[in-house]
């Protein structure tokens, strides 16, 4: 089985419009939605459930009352100023400061604090039009999205392997922190997808930057190419001095914000020009895979 | 007072609020709190003036006195330690430096040690008016998978005289929460999208948890459809500043121009974003 991550560094280039896409044109594969906090892929794909569960990413401490003495050694002790104290409330977790480490657990001399289970989000297997997809919804605000990530592709892989399948397709999440090192570790192929934007760059050289910290083979796609040409060479430029191939191109056009509206990835809404750029980017990605 | 600047969906147009309305604000201070992809230097183009890094503190352990008794792994939440044939491995990339292990230690054989996950760079950039106001951001180290610890540098940064203007990390979760704690006020940049809809949901679901009143900046607000106008009626959330697709201001910002050095309407467009936003703190 092969495994293709599509990631960009700065968010807002296209990955998901490019893994949608992908989608539609790839055979055979299971999809994986590894952005969990701003999950978008299931609003074009519209995934009817076929299961869900409950994801416990970890432990978070919990202050027993009646045997806490208020002697203030967490809130001395925390690194994270995540004890709160008051008069009336005595002393509180504040749960978004918090990184559930356990040194009050540890170090309260009542053992007043225990680390209890939580969840910390739903993952889901689902069926789509376009085959099955695992895809997971982090809670508000919750910790452990690297954890949840490295869930869903497990899960996806698992699934491909149950159903004799030999891709797996993951949309990844933007930046380059620990939800995109979960994203992308042991994967064959990366898909970088920029724009011809300052930031663009900037952030694709870093992204690109993660790829080779961990070994990992890479492409580029440039998105809204037309946008600014002096800075499409500049990618083209980078592409060649570092060996990545530049698989496609794209213009900047409002079919692709249109099929989205319409939910429907850009070659399913599309026959025009967008559309035959896309297909023959997949047909250069599946050749590399 | 101090602003956040977030959005959920990523390329909305954080950075481009968020650089924009330094540029106008009066004794404006930007901090950008994207360190993973910090962008808002490539805009404002500041004199670095200092740089340091930050470490984050992680355990050594002093062999003659380990008596390999396990505890540490045990007592660590991120399995970053392990004994493993007589010795204990530390996994740093896998420590938050909570400093667990060195205080469970019954031998007392953990020390810590700074390892380096990224830096903090500050100096000044220079507002439409001339004046010089505060830069700050961090750069976490390309392979450190840990932020939060170098978003809490960057906020150490805020001075409570300013108008601090904190451009957020995309997405709900740890980095934007973190960016997000102590605000006075978060701006919401979002686009008339489903993608731009559904992760502005998210995104406000956080901000109510932490009790922080909320608007919205509606990017390129020609395409796409209603329902982020719909959403921000039925949830009470005022729109502040529409601002449509022009494709010359799109290239603007390709080349790293500021909007505001670019249109002189969109100059009055800021400085009225920024009236508003103090008059929304101040409800």
């Amino acid at each position: 089985m092969k495994e293709l991550t599509i990631i960009s560094g700065k968010g807002g280039t296209g990955k998901t419009t490019v893994t949608a896409a992908f989608a539609t044109l790839a055979e055979n594969k299971v999809l994986a939605d590894c952005d969990v906090d701003a999950a978008d892929l299931h609003l074009i794909l519209t995934p009817k459930e076929l299961s869900g569960n409950d994801f416990v990413g970890g432990r978070a401490p919990q202050i027993n009352k009646d045997k806490c003495s208020e002697c203030g050694e967490c809130l001395r002790l925390c690194r994270y100023g995540a004890i709160d104290f008051s008069k009336a409330a005595g002393h509180t977790i504040n749960e978004f400061a918090c990184d559930c480490c356990a040194l009050c657990a540890w170090a309260c001399p009542e053992k007043a604090i225990s680390m209890v289970d939580t969840v910390n989000g739903r993952w889901f297997i689902s069926a789509t039009r376009t085959g099955k997809m695992v895809h997971a919804r982090l809670g508000i605000g919750e910790d452990n999205s690297g954890k949840l990530v490295s869930l869903v592709r497990r899960q996806a892989k698992l699934l491909a392997e149950k159903d004799e399948l030999e891709l797996l397709i993951n949309d990844g999440p933007p930046g380059i922190g620990c939800p995109v090192t979960a994203a992308i570790t042991g994967v064959d192929l990366v898909l970088i997808v920029t724009e011809p934007t300052l930031s663009g760059i900037h952030d694709m050289e870093r992204v690109h930057g993660l790829c080779n910290h961990f070994d990992i083979p890479a492409l580029v796609c440039v998105n809204r190419y037309d946008l600014n040409l002096i800075n499409t060479q500049k990618i083209r430029d980078y592409c060649s001095l570092h060996h990545l191939e530049l698989v496609g191109e794209i213009p900047l056009d409002p079919v692709v914000n249109q099929a989205q509206v319409a939910r429907r990835s850009v070659v399913e809404y599309d026959c025009g020009r967008i559309s035959q750029i896309v297909k023959e980017m997949w047909g250069r990605v599946s050749l590399e895979l | 007072m101090i602003i956040a600047i977030a959005s959920g969906k990523g390329g909305t147009g954080k950075t481009t609020i968020a650089t924009n309305l330094a540029l106008v604000a009066p004794a404006a201070q930007y901090l950008d709190c994207d360190v993973e992809e910090p962008n808002g230097h490539l805009f404002l183009k500041p004199e670095i003036e200092k740089k340091t890094d930050v470490t984050l503190p992680i355990p050594q352990v002093d062999e003659k006195l380990c008596s390999l008794c396990g505890l540490c792994a045990e007592a660590c939440e991120f399995n970053a330690l392990a004994v493993i044939s007589e010795k204990v491995m530390v996994f740093a990339d896998l420590c938050h430096g909570c400093g667990t292990c060195s205080f469970v230690c019954p031998e007392k054989a953990i020390s810590e040690t700074g390892k380096v996950i990224g830096r903090l760079e500050q100096g000044s950039a220079r507002a439409v008016n001339g004046e010089k106001f505060i830069f700050g951001h961090g750069v976490t180290r390309i392979g450190n998978p840990l932020t939060p610890p170098i978003i809490k540098n960057v906020k150490q940064l805020i001075d409570n005289d300013c108008f601090t203007i904190m451009d957020s990390p995309p997405g709900t979760s740890c980095p934007m929460v973190q960016t997000l704690i102590g605000s006075d006020f978060c701006l919401f940049v979002t686009e008339p999208t489903p993608f731009g809809l559904n992760d502005l949901e998210l995104a406000v679901g956080v901000a109510r948890q932490l009790k922080i009143p909320c608007g919205i900046v509606v990017n390129r607000s020609d395409s796409g459809d209603e329902e982020i106008r719909n959403y921000c009626q039925r949830e009470n959330i005022p729109i502040l500043l529409e601002i449509p697709f022009d494709r010359d201001l799109a290239f603007a910002y390709s080349k790293g121009e500021a909007a505001v050095h670019h249109s002189e309407k969109l100059r009055k467009s800021f400085q009225q974003l920024y009236q508003q936003i103090v008059a929304e703190v101040a409800k």
